[in-house]
């Protein structure tokens, strides 16, 4: 029997709406008891005094990459970067090569993380063969070797009959589908948001309406059917007036947000991460081109608003690794996507500093935000919270250390973050897995 | 294509312009040569040497004082080539590539005839028939470019961008001869070269910009110096062809790095007492791409023609950054009539290109 005791820090679990001082303790890789003082006798102790202690996050949003384009990431890199950004499970996204569209490659993805993995994966399968958005993949199939939810994301569902069938059908399983919205006859190659910094920069770019068109339709899809549908990344004001207004009307529509929509905005392309310029170069930084785009400041607030209120339900890193080479090129050829596992915590830590977020609002967005979201509990029983009997996945958070962004100290072989050099206060200290520390500062530091 | 557009090479010996205030051409003809005295010292070219620029990518942040300070060495350039050998070593033993992504034909040849004037060896390098048709990325080309030994690399390229790009990751300067729908800063020195010839200072002078402004680069390049030269721009084309964010009425507060330009749709009201009139060129594939019904309804609703000119300043200039599409964009009588300075702006691009060289590379040791 291995037992592992996280003592005196304050315990966060928004899973049962817990804020105090507490020892958490594990057994066998699961949550035998929290409480104050526990029995320390026969166990291992981790000194958490001054930490903040909560659940493992929950990034139901990652590519992995992994099968086939391991030169980005693979499923070894990926699952050690999140482990590093305090993620204890990961819902990987089937936009791979192949796709993950068949039981084969389900069973290759959850093989390789049992071997290779560093924290939980849990697949998300395709809706559509190859992602191709014509005839519907397995999905109960897939279900059944382990897809937690379906998804073609990088690509919307285009046409919204599939959508429906595809809910539908995923409904037999009782998982979610999840959508990109994207319109892509209104974004229409457009590499960045469009306003006055595409203007500035001579650069196409696509019009928010893309997202929002995508969004009215996928609710208007999923009133008719009655079930889930999960929204992918939304970044704009519109798209949370839309779900707001979806929620309001009761139906069963979730959300998500990344770390970067809720930070920055369209200027980083232009000026930099922190809006300010830089000489007097434009960047062009391919580094902040990601799809949906950086956008403006009234939609960053806005995202920022919806998430406290509850409106968008998770927060999600669409962590997107890319090769140094797709991003050393020019803007229109650089590939979409950052790299966010390792820089999640720290930059939505901004928005606690500067009090537009409550700390405990922010980590039930990382833990069972994204776990309802997904109904991912049916999964993993517990998942996302420090219930009794729940796995052992713990974080130990300093929200109030400083730390700078290195993206060539980071564990994922995506290096491609517009947050180089920026210094971020609020740290992740140690990450438990199952039971087991599977990353800490303090081994980093005693290595080095 | 364009009609009677003259060659670089018959350009430099045109005469200086006849229109320019007859007090202050004197004035700046006797700095001229007063700055010229030793014929063929290169420090002398260049009346005043405050110009500290490492690249030239765009003129989002130059001064007033600062394009004049292009504008009057281009005067010195400009008297360079009207002698009888047009011929300085100014910047002999200085290597200028060319690097041109997309096809062009007056930019590419007056930096490279700009370049021969002043001394330079001058390599061309097109996408095409080089190894860039291979694949090779604009990095490692970059990277062969510098490994050679360029000075200077004049780089034109369909992304916007580009030339930044090279300027940041590598040894050489970068002079931008047009990214995409970015920018184009030596066609926008041009143009306030050409303009202030004929007008004099343009402060307080209303000059609109005619038609496809969100694919424009001359556009961008040009709201920038002009308004920089205290001008009134008015931009002008239909909605489909204006980018986002120029308008005033925002949907958000956000401060914006743009210049003070003035949005007007209607042509016949943005051309009123306009001192000075710039078509762009429309491609065709602005139809086929949904943004105009038609090249008759754009001609019907934006084409520069005599008619609307009338309702402009008595002898009110008209520019066309080339190539001109006559009968679409601009009426082939205004194209070639007694106001258009099209025929100048392709001599001053010479010119400017040479003060521009000089200016970046004077400094250096060969």
């Amino acid at each position: 029997m291995s037992k592992l005791l996280v003592h005196g820090g304050r315990f966060v679990d928004p899973g049962r709406t817990v804020d105090e001082l507490a020892d958490v303790l594990l057994v066998d890789g699961l949550v035998a008891t929290v409480g104050p003082n526990l029995d320390t006798e026969g166990t291992e102790v981790i000194d958490a005094a001054g930490l903040v202690v909560s659940p493992g996050f929950v990034d139901i949003h990652t590519h992995l990459r992994d099968p086939g384009q391991e030169y980005k990431e693979t499923i070894s890199t990926g699952t050690e970067a999140a482990a590093r950004g305090g993620f204890t499970t990961v819902c990987c996204m089937p936009n791979t090569e192949p796709a993950i569209d068949t039981r084969a490659t389900v069973e290759y993805v959850l093989r390789t993380a049992a071997t290779s993995g560093h924290v939980r994966v849990l697949p998300i399968g395709c809706v559509s063969r190859g992602r191709e958005g014509h005839e519907l993949a397995e999905l109960a199939d897939l279900a059944e070797a382990g897809c937690v939810a379906f998804s073609d994301d990088g690509s919307p569902v285009a046409d919204g009959a599939l959508l429906r069938h595809a809910m539908e059908f995923a409904s037999i399983s009782g998982l979610t589908v999840i959508d990109h919205c994207e319109d892509a006859a209104i974004s229409d190659g457009g590499v960045m948001h469009e306003g006055w910094v595409s203007t500035r920069l001579g650069l196409r770019g696509q019009s928010a309406a893309a997202e929002e068109t995508a969004i009215a339709r996928d609710i208007a899809v999923a009133a008719e059917t009655g079930l889930p549908l999960h929204l992918a990344h939304i970044s704009t004001r519109a798209a949370v007036d839309l779900v707001r207004a979806a929620k309001q009307r009761g139906l069963s529509i979730t959300a998500e947000v990344t770390p970067h929509h809720l930070t920055l905005t369209h200027r980083a392309v232009a000026f930099g991460e922190n809006g300010m310029r830089d000489g007097d170069a434009l960047l062009y930084d391919t580094n902040s081109k990601v799809n949906p785009p950086l956008r403006s400041a009234a939609d960053v607030a806005a995202c920022v608003e919806g998430l406290r209120e509850g409106v968008i339900d998770a927060i999600a890193t669409d962590h997107a690794p890319h090769a140094d080479y797709e991003k050393a090129c020019e803007f229109d050829e650089a590939a979409f996507g950052i790299s966010g596992l390792e820089t999640a915590f720290g930059l939505c830590m901004t928005l606690v500093h500067s009090g537009a977020l409550e700390l405990p609002t922010l980590i039930e967005r990382l833990t069972s935000g994204p776990v309802r979201a997904l109904g991912l509990e049916r999964s993993v029983p517990g998942l996302g919270s420090l219930t009794e009997g729940a796995p052992g996945d713990l974080v130990l958070l300093d929200p109030e250390a400083e730390w700078t962004v290195e993206p060539e100290r980071f564990a994922s072989k995506g290096r491609n973050t517009p947050l180089a050099g920026r210094t971020l206060k609020g740290k992740v200290v140690a990450t438990i897995y199952n039971g087991d520390v599977v990353w800490s500062q303090e081994r980093v530091d005693s290595n080095a | 294509m364009v009609k009677n557009a003259p060659s670089p090479r018959k350009a430099r010996v045109a005469p200086p312009s006849q229109k320019r205030p007859a007090q202050l051409t004197e004035q700046r003809a006797k700095t001229e040569r007063r700055s010229n005295a030793a014929g063929v010292g290169a420090e002398r070219l260049s009346p005043d040497t405050t110009w500290q620029r490492r690249h030239l990518l765009d003129l989002d942040d130059f001064s007033a004082a600062e394009i004049a300070v292009v504008l009057d060495t281009t005067d010195a350039m400009k008297e360079v080539l009207s002698r009888d050998v047009p011929r300085v070593p100014a910047l002999r033993g200085k290597t200028i590539v060319t690097l041109f992504y997309e096809a062009s034909t007056r930019t590419r040849a007056s930096f490279e005839l700009a370049g021969k004037v002043l001394g330079a060896d001058v390599i061309n390098v097109s996408a095409a028939g080089s190894s860039v048709q291979k694949g090779e990325a604009l990095l490692d080309t970059i990277r062969t470019i510098q490994a050679i030994g360029a000075d200077v690399c004049i780089l034109r390229h369909h992304s916007a961008g580009a030339p930044y790009l090279a300027a940041r990751e590598s040894t050489f300067r970068v002079i931008n001869a047009g990214d995409g729908g970015h920018a184009h800063p030596t066609q926008a020195l041009l143009d306030a070269y050409t303009l202030r010839s004929q007008l004099g200072d343009l402060r307080g002078r209303k000059i609109v910009i005619v038609g496809d402004i969100a694919h424009s680069r001359v556009a961008r390049s040009n709201m920038w110096s002009l308004t920089a030269l205290g001008a009134e721009v008015v931009l002008c084309g239909p909605p489909t062809l204006l980018p986002a964010g120029l308008n005033g009425a925002a949907p958000d507060a956000e401060e914006r790095d743009l210049p003070p330009v003035r949005v007007e749709h209607d042509l016949d009201i943005a051309i009123e007492d306009a001192d000075a009139v710039m078509a762009l060129r429309l491609q065709h594939e602005r139809q086929s791409g949904g943004l105009l019904p038609s090249l008759r309804e754009y001609a019907r609703l934006y084409q520069v023609n005599s008619e609307r000119m009338a309702k402009a300043k008595p002898g009110a200039l008209v520019l066309h950054p080339g190539p001109i599409n006559e009968g679409v964009e601009i009426s082939t009588e205004v194209a070639h009539g007694s106001r258009s300075v099209v025929e100048e702006q392709v001599a001053n691009g010479v010119a400017v290109r040479m003060a521009v060289l000089y200016l970046l590379l004077r400094g250096e040791q060969p």
